[in-house]
């Protein structure tokens, strides 16, 4: 591939110029054995309940200070099935590249999900690649699919939630979306926000492996710990007050939010979850995310009860409660 | 964090409360100016604290909801010209025009682009010479100096294709209109922080002798909005109307001369339109001479000022104190930041927004009970 520096339509055309850059870039990236076998399709054996889910990512600028949009794309899927009580196993990837875009770039985002897949346990093993004109994409976007085995003992999710069950949060909230604003907008921030991206599975089996009474969880992505929060409480018909000085927030990051007149509540994460689980269970979820690194802040912030249904109230700084609701759209910085 | 939780105390912001418990003794109308006091009382329950006498109304101080939407309506029609680069501040991006938003016009291929400041605008434009770059220049004496800095440096750098559609509008003149609104209940006021940051206290001394109205300057944290609402609640009681200057961390009598000269080379004083609350006099500003090659409007025609028609919705009495958002039979049914059918659920300083945002749709029966 010497002497091509950008992604042409060519390699996109089913020719000889895919054929070359499937065999020199991508697959070699991935050195996945089932990948390597060159075939239409992965042949996986799998037996008991499995997790399926999938996700694209479109992200500006590509790489961002703490992650890129190949780190983000296989954890955010592995994310989705650790959430699910599964354990992530197998992935697949969707490139969509866009003409011109420089082989160096595709080449370190794809070392990038080789590592996030490495650091997660999960294999790359079928894939496929597209390109688009000119113009007709941010660069790359991806898609990734993925399957996991349901190691859960009882199901997780919005429906298993309970009046009384605590909610626990992983970790201090907001970073990812100040850290990529910040990089997109070139905002000069003197301060260094790096985004959470990660992957959650390990602390979600350390819960499950503890037997602690996991009812729902839930990763804070876009829309942040506010749209989250209202999901579950809309979709298990309960009421959750939460405690805002219990949320974990880096101050650098509280500041970046002030200056710009954003809400941490509703600024994403990609490397935070929430869990709801049985009440006499919570000291102890806290202390087993503690001994993860990634999860080394979680807190309780919150508690369900029965009414006023799919509300989420937040008691604030001077304890007067506030609702929280969804966004009807994106957060736009204030003008004054 | 630093010079914002020591702002936020419960306990001390429960002593403001219970002094000004202690001083009233009858009931009082104060008005906070400012959409982002309005945002951070409403969001962190201030008015909870107060005693019932004391009765807190939302003013005119949000900078997108009073921006006439002949001059939305001009945005988007000079965004969708070809060549053309329309810049503004993401709060205005949202606000209806009569016919969809800035975001639409975006989807419908004009590139509108949010900056975060407006020199940012005028980097566009120097990037990109062969296209004609316009900002939608609009706000209070908060902006201004920062669009007035845009424009100087658009002249530096004798720059062809950049220019500015100006709406800017000035508080201490729509602090008078609110005060001889036929239906103005406002006995005080919490002066915007910010503004008093620029342009000093000189303003509020012949309104508040003229008017008999105290005239606080009040910041934005929580302790802040209630200290100014106990020296305001105090000169009533005390049947004085003076002006006081308990943000002094920010806010100097004389305001920062720097911008102040800026904004005097290139903005003049005229009289203004406002969404809401009508035609104003000596409250706007506009491009000088100097700076008229500046004018977008020069360049891509006047923007025309028809009638206002806002059918059901109230907000120009919310923008004058006249009613709380809560107190409008659409708020939170009929009217949500999803279906607005005004700016001042539309945009993040505006107090509909912001009721709507904190309390929710039930906001409505729960004010009425």
């Amino acid at each position: 591939m010497s002497g091509e520096a950008t992604i042409q339509l060519a390699h996109g055309g089913g020719g000889r110029a895919m054929a070359r850059l499937i065999a020199e870039v991508i697959r070699p990236a991935f050195d996945d054995p089932e990948l390597n076998r060159s075939h239409d399709g992965a042949l996986i054996d799998l037996a008991g309940a499995v997790a399926f889910t999938t996700d694209s990512y479109v992200i500006r600028p590509l790489i961002f200070p703490g992650g890129d949009i190949g780190a983000l794309a296989v954890n955010g899927t592995v994310n989705d099935l650790a959430m699910c009580g599964a354990r992530p196993l197998y992935m697949s990837v969707g490139l969509i590249l866009e003409e011109g875009l420089p082989l160096a770039l595709l080449r370190r985002i794809l070392a990038s999900m080789r590592g996030a897949a490495g650091a997660a346990g999960v294999r790359l093993v079928t894939g496929d690649t597209k390109v688009v004109d000119r113009g007709k994409g941010d660069g790359i976007f991806i898609n990734t699919a993925g399957i996991g085995a349901v190691v859960a003992p009882a199901p997780i999710g919005p429906q298993a939630v309970r009046p009384g069950d605590a909610m626990i949060l992983s970790g201090d909230i907001g970073r990812h979306g100040v850290a990529v604003m910040a990089a997109r907008e070139n905002l000069g921030l003197e301060m260094a926000i790096e985004s959470d991206c990660a992957p959650l599975w390990a602390p979600v089996l350390g819960l499950i492996e503890a037997g602690i009474r996991v009812r729902c969880l839930r990763d804070l992505t876009r829309g942040g710990l506010a749209s989250a929060s209202v999901e579950i409480a809309e979709t298990a018909g309960v009421s959750i007050v939460l405690d805002e000085s219990a949320v974990p927030i880096r101050e650098d990051v509280a500041s970046a939010c002030e200056l710009l007149g954003l809400d941490p509540m509703h600024v994403a994460n990609e490397g935070r979850f929430i869990a709801f689980v049985a009440p006499e269970d919570a000291e102890r979820t806290v202390e087993l995310l503690r001994t993860h690194q990634v999860a080394a802040e979680a807190a309780v912030i919150g508690r369900v009860s029965a009414a006023p249904a799919g509300r989420v109230s937040c008691r604030g700084a001077l304890g007067v409660a506030r609702a929280i609701d969804m966004l009807s759209g994106e957060q736009l910085p204030r003008i004054c | 964090m630093k010079y914002r939780d020591e702002y936020r105390d419960a306990a001390a912001a429960r002593r403001l409360a219970d002094a000004i418990a202690r001083a009233v003794t009858r009931p009082w109308t104060l008005m906070e100016v400012c959409g982002g006091q309005t945002h951070a009382i409403v969001r962190f329950g201030i008015d909870a604290l107060l005693p019932r006498e004391v009765t807190l109304m939302h003013g005119p101080g949000c900078p997108v909801c009073v921006t006439p939407v002949e001059y939305v309506d001009k945005a988007i029609e000079i965004a969708g010209r070809p060549g053309v680069i329309l810049c503004s501040f993401g709060d205005m991006l949202r606000v209806p025009g009569s016919d969809g938003d800035l975001f639409a016009a975006k989807s419908r291929g004009a590139d509108v682009r949010m900056v975060y400041s407006p020199l940012d605008a005028v980097e566009i434009a120097r990037a990109e010479p062969s296209r004609q770059v316009v900002f939608f220049a609009v706000g209070f004496e908060t902006t201004a100096p920062a669009n007035a800095m845009a424009a100087y440096r658009a002249n530096q750098l004798s720059l062809a294709n950049f220019s500015m559609l100006v709406s800017h509008v000035l508080v201490p003149p729509a602090m008078r209109a609110v005060l001889e609104g036929p239906g103005n209940r406002v006995q005080g006021f919490l002066a915007a922080g910010h503004v008093c940051t620029i342009m000093g206290l000189a303003d509020y001394a012949p309104i508040a002798r003229r008017y008999g109205v105290p005239i606080v300057a009040a910041g934005f944290e929580p302790l802040d909005i209630l200290e100014a609402l106990y020296l305001c609640v105090r000169q009533l009681e005390e049947g004085r109307a003076e002006v006081e200057n308990p943000y002094s961390r920010v806010v100097t009598p004389a305001g920062n001369r720097a911008a102040q000269a800026l904004m005097g080379e290139v903005f003049r004083v005229i009289p203004r339109r406002w969404r809401g609350l009508g035609d104003i006099p000596d409250s706007g500003l506009a491009l000088t001479d100097a700076y008229a090659g500046l004018d977008a409007e020069r360049r891509f025609g006047r923007v025309c000022e028809g009638d206002e028609a806002e059918g059901e919705c109230l907000s120009g009495l919310v923008l004058r104190g006249e009613r709380k958002p809560t107190q409008c039979p659409a708020f939170g049914v009929r009217c949500t930041p999803e279906r607005p059918l005004g700016v001042t659920m539309v945009s993040s300083e505006g107090a509909c927004a912001a009721y709507f945002r904190y309390r929710g749709a039930t906001a409505a029966t729960e004010g009425a009970a």
